[in-house]
């Protein structure tokens, strides 16, 4: 399945991983973030009783 | 029907709600065809070998470095302008976006010019610029963070925006003067595609599309979570004032 | 106008260190690249310009942050800002008293520093036109990133990150020109790109700054 590619492996294998990883752990905290923000406002509008919209 | 009423934040929930599971599809079938084609289906390129298979991460990434610059510019210029405050929220959310793809840039231009130019880094002016412009992105995020008062911090980012912009291109132009380079000029230009022939246009065309709607999508998930976070902050201001 | 300029003039120079401070760091700066880099006159002939030119840019901004931050504690920001006078007008003028205590020191001085580096002999006056063209848009630059920060607590650090890369083009125009000067080259267009930066950066940077005031006193 891995294609054949040389000398160069090392370079191409990293600048993937390089990419890959990065956009996953800002994927990652920008969920994780917005899930925490959520319940967060959740729990405060059920607190304040949705009075005021 | 008008752009401006996207300017509403709970018209703006509506339909990023909405349209958030069509890009996410969209972004993730992009993405891992792209990446995959790219990866896996490309040949060698005779004077590369088979580096030439990271321009499909390393072009995409640049290409959106700088344009996210340049959509945090529009907006913020739309915010300093029209006080809409979804807009200076979505300059807010794209910054961190932005800041990794120039991450993402440099590392990938790094661990290509190590092989081809022996050396990982080189005072070359493309990656010199993108070194000043991971700073700019690095400022423009540390003056949000250090602002407490939301609409302070807004205007004062907007206008760092704009001078940042201005000297963010001089300083392309200096760099430019200071030292001419090793990296090649631009594979990429729209009147000019014989530059690149189709066995690498199509998976590329792929990434860069797959990396546009990924930006997409975060920039809609960061932005709700700004108006939520926006939200519970001014509830929590009323709860104590109450 | 003037009268601000004279009051901002008195107090640096009363408040002390306004003056000394800022080449005093210069000084040390001088004095330990050689330590850093050995004492070889070959290798400090060469980045002399550099050092000369990093060593004002640093001591310019030492003392950025003081430039409104304690009108803004006792509040003569706030007057300053009803006054009849454009805060644009207001802006320039602290930029101008930061130059002349800071930067114009700097420039009379690099000279002297520059015998410490072995800068080669043809350098010296470039050098000093080179400083005395760019310095003035370190100052104007610094007013605008003073300006952003001036409601911060702890706003020194972040002043730095803001401000520095603003700096780039003027460092490396200034910095060229030194170097061509000193290899008898062609000195035209650094000069010019330097020139220029310079008085854009005094017509338009002063509107920003005076607009992120009117936002941070709001």
């Amino acid at each position: 399945m891995m294609p054949e590619l040389g000398k160069y492996a090392a370079t191409v294998i990293l600048s993937y991983i390089g990419t890959i990883l990065p956009l996953v752990l800002l994927t990652v905290w920008t969920l994780w973030k917005g899930a925490k923000t959520r319940r967060a406002l959740e729990l405060q509008e059920e607190r304040m009783g949705r009075k005021n919209g | 029907m008008s752009i401006w009423e996207y300017a509403n934040p709970v018209k703006f929930m509506k339909t990023s709600s909405m349209l958030l599971p069509w890009v996410t599809g969209l972004t993730v079938i992009c993405l891992v065809v792209g990446l995959i084609w790219g990866f896996f289906f490309t040949p060698e390129a005779t004077n590369f070998g088979s580096t030439v298979k990271v321009i499909y991460v390393h072009v995409p990434s640049a290409m959106m470095a700088i344009n996210i610059w340049v959509m945090m510019l529009v907006t913020s210029l739309i915010w300093l302008i029209r006080r809409h405050h979804v807009s200076a929220l979505a300059a807010k959310a794209a910054a961190p976006i932005g800041m990794v793809m120039t991450l993402i840039a440099l590392i990938t231009g790094a661990v290509w010019g190590q092989p081809m130019w022996g050396t990982w880094w080189e005072w070359d002016p493309r990656l010199t610029s993108f070194l000043i412009l991971f700073l700019f992105y690095l400022g423009y995020m540390a003056l949000w963070e250090a602002i407490d008062n939301p609409d302070t911090a807004a205007d004062l980012t907007g206008v760092l925006c704009l001078v940042g912009s201005v000297f963010a291109l001089l300083s392309r132009y200096a760099v430019n003067f200071w030292n001419q380079g090793l990296h090649q000029g631009a594979t990429l230009s729209l009147d000019k595609e014989e530059n690149i022939s189709d066995v690498y246009w199509f998976p590329l065309l792929i990434c860069l599309a797959g990396f546009v709607l990924l930006f997409v999508t975060l920039l809609l998930l960061r932005t709700r979570t700004e108006i939520r976070a926006r939200r519970l902050k001014a509830l929590e201001q009323r709860e104590r004032m109450a | 106008m003037l009268a601000l300029l004279s009051r901002d003039l008195k107090l640096a120079i009363r408040a002390g260190g306004g003056f000394g401070l800022g080449l005093a760091f210069f000084l040390i700066v001088v004095t330990l690249v050689p330590f850093g880099v050995g004492p070889e006159g070959g290798i400090l002939a060469r980045i002399a310009p550099g050092i000369l030119w990093l060593g004002s840019l640093l001591a310019c901004l030492l003392s950025l942050d003081r430039i409104f931050a304690l009108d803004f504690e006792d509040g003569s920001l706030d007057l300053l800002a009803t006054a009849p006078v454009p805060l644009e007008g207001v802006v320039t003028m602290k930029a101008l008293a930061h130059w002349i205590t800071t930067g114009l020191p700097l420039v009379v001085a690099a000279p002297v520093f520059g015998v410490l580096l072995h800068l080669e002999g043809a350098a010296y006056q470039w050098l000093v036109i080179s400083l005395l063209l760019g310095t003035p848009a370190l100052s104007v630059l610094g007013t605008f990133g003073a300006a952003l920060t001036v409601g911060l607590k702890r706003g020194g650090l972040l002043l730095s990150l803001l401000v520095l890369p603003l700096y780039v083009p003027t460092l490396i125009f200034g910095a060229e020109l030194i170097r061509r000067g000193a290899e008898g080259m062609a000195t035209q267009v650094p000069l010019l790109m330097l020139g220029g930066i310079t008085t854009a950066v005094i017509a338009v940077v002063p509107f920003a700054s005076a607009a992120a005031i009117r936002v941070n006193l709001r």
